[in-house]
């Protein structure tokens, strides 16, 4: 067998409101595409198998691990990414808590936890129960829903406790029920 | 990761047509097993066909009580659903249960059901595997086998079926809707996923010119008062050691209606037939769950590191059952 052309396909993805039109191969993950085709490098590759969240990043205000997605199939859709979460100069208030509470140390996981942590309040409001709500028709924001629904970002420098402080102080009474 | 051809299927019988021309041609939706799988060469298809935008997002009522929920219906949205967590609660907790909340938003029913095993012998391509490579042998057998089946396996393979949805599924008596080459047909979800016995290289009985495009419940009352188990090594984010899915219904202290299923324990979701036949119509007590998960147990067989499971597993069903039992009580 002789050698197989990589084909390419042209894409449009829409990241933190801006258009990017990018020339690349459907095996290209959405974390590639943007770290690599587009340069935006705040989302990091931790596993690149789904099972760090450090990749993390929001699609329609969902929270999806973008190792697992393949960029061609996310056009069309409004992509944001750590870089997107600030107000121009302004921190977003969660960003401020985690310097505030020590949130993190290394920083790799942090894009990944902010982002997830954003979209995990959204979902909250939403009315998404999780693992430790149970059956229950109604629960509060305590620590033990933060840490379920934050389950899927790891820190290995053990940064949790500050993780969690800054989700509470900044998210705790808008989740209030 | 090989590269591949992708393509965007545009209604059923276009998505029916792309796998049936191209052999080696697989179904995309969330992803999040396919690509992993990809990324470590295990699954190779030289073109994907992108489901997503097939109208099967919904979860709809049927006619009789049941509910249809469509094979794209995100894990995330359907655990949500309200309809579905006053009516099979016990689906709702199974899929809480599971993955992480991203990977929840992007996985699928249609997915969840065809996720492949996550043993590690499976994963590591310099072990011997006979389900990567029929004949080539198991390594599992003899290696750390923690994680592994205790039911309804064979020489030829131990792994399990990794899924918490599934399992909830089994429970309800669900019925997998497929459309192929030669149109629609139903298959119960119990006889979805196959044992391994000599053919461990085969997961599922969906034909490959198969899609799925639905996940139906018949209805069932008594699965008002339901719930699923899961131990495991973790708080989250950790596959089951073994699991349980209950659904129970008593009057006058006597069990009208009851359905368990187990997790963990074998290469399908495990629909403990026996322990119901002993407890439907029984006394409700701990002598009656514990001869009940006894039954259920006895054919079960450990190895090295996973003997403890045959115990667990008896236990599990047993606090399941007495926890539905005050559920019951107080209502």
């Amino acid at each position: 067998m002789g050698t197989r052309e990589a084909k390419t396909v042209s894409i449009n993805l829409k990241i933190n409101g801006a258009n990017h039109n990018l020339q690349i191969e459907p095996r290209v993950s959405l974390l590639d595409a943007l770290r690599e085709y587009i340069g935006l490098t705040g989302t990091k590759k931790g596993c690149d198998q789904g099972a760090c969240g450090a990749c993390t990043v929001l699609v329609d205000g969902e929270r999806i691990n973008s190792c697992l997605a393949f960029a061609v199939q996310y056009q069309g859709r409004e992509i944001t990414t750590i870089e997107g979460v600030a107000n121009d100069d302004q921190l977003h208030a969660l960003q401020a808590a985690f310097i505030e509470s020590d949130g993190f140390q290394c920083g790799y996981c942090t894009p990944g936890q902010i982002c997830s942590a954003i979209a995990m309040v959204a979902e909250f409001k939403q009315g998404m129960p999780s693992a430790v709500s149970g059956g229950a028709l109604d629960w509060e924001f305590t620590d033990a829903e933060i840490k379920e629904r934050m389950s899927g970002n790891l820190c290995r420098c053990g940064a949790y406790v500050g993780i969690v402080e800054a989700i509470r102080d900044t998210f705790g009474k808008e989740a209030a029920r | 990761m090989k590269n591949f051809a992708y393509a965007r299927a545009e209604n059923v019988a276009a998505a029916i047509q792309s796998i049936t021309l191209n052999s080696n041609a697989k179904f995309l939706a969330g992803g999040t097993n396919l690509v992993d799988l990809m990324r470590e060469n295990i699954e190779q298809p030289d073109q994907l066909v992108d489901v997503t935008a097939l109208p099967l997002s919904q979860v709809e009522e049927l006619p009789g009580g049941g509910v249809r929920i469509g094979a794209l219906v995100k894990n995330s949205h359907l655990a949500a659903n309200q309809i579905i967590r006053e009516r099979y609660p016990v689906l709702s907790e199974a899929i809480l249960n599971g993955a992480s909340g991203q990977i929840r938003n992007m996985a699928t029913t249609s997915g969840n059901l065809m996720q492949r095993t996550r043993c590690y012998y499976f994963y590591d391509g310099a072990a011997r595997c006979n389900k990567r490579e029929p004949g080539a042998g198991c390594d599992a057998l003899e290696g750390f086998n923690r994680y592994h089946a205790i039911l309804g396996a064979s020489e030829h393979c131990i792994a399990t079926h990794p899924s918490d949805m599934c399992v909830a599924l089994a429970a309800l008596d669900a019925t997998v809707q497929v459309t192929g080459r030669d149109g629609e047909r139903s298959i119960p979800l119990v006889d979805f996923h196959r044992l391994p016995e000599d053919t461990p290289q085969i997961d599922t009985n969906l034909r490959a010119d198969e899609l799925i495009t639905s996940v139906d419940l018949p209805a069932l009352p008594a699965a008002k008062n339901s719930m699923y188990r899961k131990v495991r090594d973790r708080a989250s984010y950790a596959f089951a050691i073994i699991s349980v899915a209950g659904v129970l219904e008593v009057e006058d202290d006597t069990i009208k209606n009851v359905r368990l299923a187990l997790g963990g324990v074998a290469h399908k979701p495990w629909r403990a037939f026996a322990a119901e036949k002993l407890l439907m119509g029984a006394q409700v007590n701990e002598e009656t769950f514990k001869a009940a998960a006894a039954a259920e147990l006895e054919p079960a067989r450990g190895y090295k590191y996973n003997s403890f499971k045959i115990e667990l597993a008896q236990r599990a069903i047993v606090t399941v059952l007495k926890t539905l039992t005050k559920k019951e009580d107080s209502k």
